[in-house]
């Protein structure tokens, strides 16, 4: 008795709506050209970052991005150093490849880290409603008060500049945005059918959560992580710009855009391409989530 | 047959997606007698709302009028330039449609944007423009339409607002109303009010009226002539007596089946079989023969749109010579409707 | 409505609040003695001493908090450290350039991507839609630091055309504007433009054109004011956004607004200051944010009721 009771529960639970809608999505992210065209660039940008990361600490091409050469300072774009050298002569190319590593780090890892404190606390606001979803939201509400670089300025300027700061800077600046947006999903997954049956079936809150609400709002999180991770670099490199980040002679991009300004009358390349590829990185990070947004929200696309 | 106002024959309109085209309206005939009411009947999606926007030069990307003409008053409307299509619009031909709720601009009132079809058809100022608006709500039987004339959208009920449409509709006085589905997303009594309203004005001003509609109980109410479209096409056309009297074609049968009637005992409602093909299934034949319980070999091949001795015109292979199914089929038998 | 914006004003208290809160914590959570950090650590005692009795620093730290919350309260930031001038009149003099800075750059971005957005959209899938899209999205990649020193670059120092440093002089007023307002006009010109479309498929579009109006006025008086209303909430952020972007903005132009002294003063150690520069960035943001919801709600009564 019990066990047929059982079974006639396994055959009418209900079916989580996500499987059909991923095919969907697969199907549609690659018809997206651009999507596909920033994810390329990622890739191989990953490629060459974890190269530049392996040379740059141990050094096998034996060329260092801090090498200087008095001779050769302040020389444009030429054969032998493709980005030109800036005002210690260091070859720009070369310390562009060796400080990818940190720019996508940086980006990643505070992007990580405001999503491990953000998703939970979305989750648990939209979850449960009441005073703890007041209670969450407004402490965002405060943290949302500053804004854009502001928050992380005024940490890293108690903090103090360093990669580590800057990133934990970053993170606590993106924490609110994490919270709201998988609030918001998690309280329209909430009200899905097929939730409120699970519940009916006497599924733990614990179980619901993990087993059918954080699967259903992972999209909207992925969207959100993709583009975040963007406007995460575009920070970092401002807060480095502005000598509160990333130290010299570490070869930051916005570091190197900071070393850049004073000599912009004699070498303005100094300027260009450590920006440029700022650009181009964002660039790619944008089209791809951009893409991912248009591929799980056909609706958008129009 | 009187004059008529509106004749349209072969209008082929499509949309482009993906670079498949989807065929939305396939070789459409039909005409629309002075005065007269004509009423189109399909399923959605049968290319009734498509043929009805075509009239008016409204399809927007990726649809296009490919093939056709449209004929009104002797003038010839896919040739049209924009200019006189926009002069057409509202002054000589006007539009209601399905959803009263959404077709009104939420942040203008409903005196704006009544006032906008005096000032743009008969440069009208502000002044005039209202005293116009007032009886012309007056008219449609709006009650304190000074009041009314006011307010904004949202603060009108659903039937209110398609009264307002037919207002705006009617402003100046068009000799073709073209109704998609004025009805549908009304409730019942107000159905009838709104229905019944269509006619009266009808009646004073004398225009012509095109009814789209998938209820053929409003057919029998409000019109004289009937086009039963499917998949694009028209495959019976008939005045409406002859139609419900003697309706030929196995689909028009099968809409009859299924609509509870009154004068005669039914058993039960008999659903037509099956779903409207999808675009890119489309049968080559006769777009009915999957659902058609006569289906025969023939119906691979697409029949012509015939005129039968009743005076229907009939796209169906069994009035014709070539008949190669079960000789003296009945389609469609009065007393016992299986 | 009255009784949404007394809401909306109450549901400010707190996050206000707690703003305060949080710019108090910044000196306190600081690892170490504030005041032998703004001293320098070589400082002789007696000078941390004097900076500990002037700050308060020996007062328990709730008692520290509600002087500060009571003296900001009466406009009261605190003095210098370094120059012993009142934080207040540091910022005042300062915050005026800065919201300049972001009104002008806010005027530019607005006025730059409603225009791009509407032409986007009702060519959508022409050339011109596609050039504004790739345009937009380079903008909103592009750090605006790095914008700034490519605009000097050029229009500065190789073409002689405007003044690289400084704030006031329409010659001046120029690229930092673009500088800063650039990524704003891309996100307001995407915004639009998704906006628009959403618009123009509305039924009531569809029956304005069934009247006969012309299609510049189905586009600029039927849809356009529709399709405002989501673009606001957008344009009441990115305000938030350019007075704090305007911290980089300033920083590449040499312009003395409130922003470079908040670097300064990070660099100086100068912590009232800084203290009071980012509260009064974040109370204007909140305050900002505070009058767009209200015309938002204002602009949006008659759509949220049906």
């Amino acid at each position: 008795m019990a066990v047929a009771s059982k079974e006639r529960i396994r055959d009418t639970k209900p079916v989580n709506p996500r499987v059909k809608s991923m095919k969907d999505f697969y199907k549609r992210l690659k018809k997206n050209k651009s999507a596909l065209i920033g994810f390329y660039i990622l890739v191989f940008f990953f490629i060459v970052s974890i190269f530049g990361a392996l040379d740059a600490n141990y050094g096998f091409t034996g060329i260092s991005s801090n090498a200087t050469s008095l001779t050769e300072k302040l020389e444009g774009p030429s054969a032998a150093h493709w980005f030109g050298t800036d005002h210690l002569g260091r070859d720009i190319f070369i310390r562009i490849i060796h400080g990818m590593y940190i720019t996508l780090g940086v980006g990643f890892a505070a992007t990580f880290l405001a999503g491990l404190v953000g998703v939970p606390l979305g989750i648990l606001a939209g979850y449960y409603g009441g005073w703890l979803d007041t209670i969450i939201m407004r402490l965002m509400d405060v943290l949302l008060a500053f804004p854009g670089i502001l928050l992380a300025l005024a940490i890293v300027s108690v903090l103090g500049g360093s990669t580590i700061n800057v990133t934990i800077a970053i993170a606590i600046g993106a924490v609110p945005q994490f919270a709201r947006i998988v609030r918001g999903s998690t309280l329209t997954t909430k009200k899905l059918e097929y939730v409120d049956a699970i519940r009916a079936l006497g599924a733990r809150d614990g179980k619901i959560i993990f087993q059918h609400i954080l699967p259903n709002i992972m999209s909207p999180i992925i969207v959100n992580t993709t583009l975040f991770i963007a406007t995460a670099i575009l920070s970092a490199a401002g807060l480095s710009f502005l000598g509160l980040g990333v130290q010299p002679p570490t070869p930051e991009w916005g570091a190197m855009l900071n070393d850049g300004r004073n000599y912009m009358y004699q070498a303005g390349h100094i300027t260009f391409f450590p920006g440029m590829m700022i650009v181009i990185v964002v660039l790619a990070f944008n089209l791809f989530g951009d893409g991912l947004r248009d591929a799980l929200d056909p609706k958008f696309k129009k | 047959m009187s004059e008529n106002i509106l004749d349209i024959n072969d209008l082929r309109t499509s949309f482009f997606v993906e670079g498949n085209e989807i065929k939305a309206v396939d070789g459409v005939t039909f005409q629309v007698p002075k005065g007269k009411t004509l009423g189109i009947v399909g399923e959605s999606g049968s290319g009734k709302s498509i043929s009805a926007l075509s009239i008016l030069q409204l399809i927007e990307n990726p649809g296009k009028i490919v093939g056709g003409s449209i004929n009104f008053k002797g003038e010839e409307l896919t040739k049209a330039k924009n200019s006189r299509m926009r002069d057409i619009r509202g002054n000589e031909i006007s539009m209601i449609f399905q959803e009263p709720m959404t077709s009104l601009n939420p942040v203008y009132t409903i005196g704006q944007q009544l006032r906008e079809s005096y000032k743009i058809h008969e440069g009208l100022g502000k002044k005039e423009g209202t005293k116009r608006a007032i009886e012309m709500l007056e008219l449609v039987g709006i009650p304190s339409p000074e009041k009314r004339i006011n307010q904004y959208p949202y603060e009108l009920s659903g039937g209110m607002r398609q009264r307002v449409m037919i207002a705006m509709a009617l402003a100046c006085k068009p000799e073709l109303l073209i109704a998609d589905e004025p009805t549908t997303a009304l409730d019942v009594t107000i159905q009838a009010q709104i229905l019944e309203l269509i006619k009266e004005l009808q009646d004073e001003i004398g225009m012509s009226v095109v009814m789209i509609t998938h209820d053929l109980g409003v057919v029998a109410e409000t019109c004289d002539y009937v086009a039963v479209m499917y998949c694009g096409k028209v495959v019976e056309y008939a005045d409406v007596e002859t139609l419900f009297a003697n309706p030929k074609h196995p689909y028009t049968v099968g809409l009859l089946n299924s609509l509870p009637r009154h004068d005669v005992d039914q058993d039960e409602l008999v659903p037509i079989k099956g779903n409207v093909p999808a675009p890119d299934e489309m049968p080559t034949g006769c777009r009915f023969a999957p659902r058609c319980p006569h289906a025969s070999d023939i119906c691979s091949k697409l029949p012509g749109l015939e005129t039968q001795e009743d005076g229907n015109d009939v796209r169906c292979w069994i009035y014709t010579e070539e008949w190669d199914g079960e000789k003296g089929v009945k389609v469609y038998d009065r007393e016992s409707t299986t | 409505m009255t009784t949404f914006i007394i809401r909306r004003l109450l549901q400010a208290i707190p996050v206000l609040i707690g703003v305060t809160i949080l710019v108090f914590s910044l000196m306190h959570l600081t690892p170490g003695n504030p005041a032998v950090i703004m001293a320098g650590e070589s400082a002789p005692q007696a000078t941390v001493q004097a900076i500990e009795e002037r700050l308060g620093l020996n007062d328990p730290l709730h008692i520290q908090y509600f002087n500060f919350l009571g003296n900001a309260l009466q406009l009261d930031l605190g003095t210098s450290i370094r120059d012993n001038i009142p934080v207040f009149d540091h910022v005042q003099s300062r915050f005026l350039i800065t919201l300049e800075l972001s009104v002008y750059s806010m005027i530019f971005a607005i006025v730059l991507g409603l225009l791009a957005g509407i032409v986007s959209a009702v060519r959508q899938y022409t050339i011109s839609d596609v050039v504004i899209m790739i345009v937009a999205l380079f903008g909103l990649s592009m750090p605006n630091f790095w914008l700034g020193l490519m605009l000097i670059q050029w229009f500065s120092i190789n073409l002689g055309w405007f003044s690289p440093t400084g704030w006031g002089d329409p010659d001046q007023i120029v690229l930092p504007v673009i500088a800063l307002g650039t990524a704003g006009a891309a996100i307001i010109a995407r915004m639009t433009r998704s906006s628009m479309l959403d618009v123009i498929s509305q039924d009531y579009i569809r029956t304005a054109r069934a009247k006969g109006v012309k299609e510049r006025v189905v586009i600029f008086r039927h849809a356009l004011k529709n399709a405002m209303i989501p673009v606001v909430t957008v344009i009441g952020l990115q305000f938030g956004y350019f007075l704090a972007g305007s911290v980089l903005t300033e920083s590449v132009f040499a312009i003395n607004g409130l922003g470079r002294l908040i670097i300064d003063s990070i660099l100086q150690r100068d912590f009232p200051v800084v203290q009071g520069a980012i509260l009064v960035i974040a109370v204007t943001f909140v305050l900002v944010n505070l009058a767009v919801d209200i015309s938002y709600r204002f602009l949006n009564k008659r759509i949220d009721l049906n």
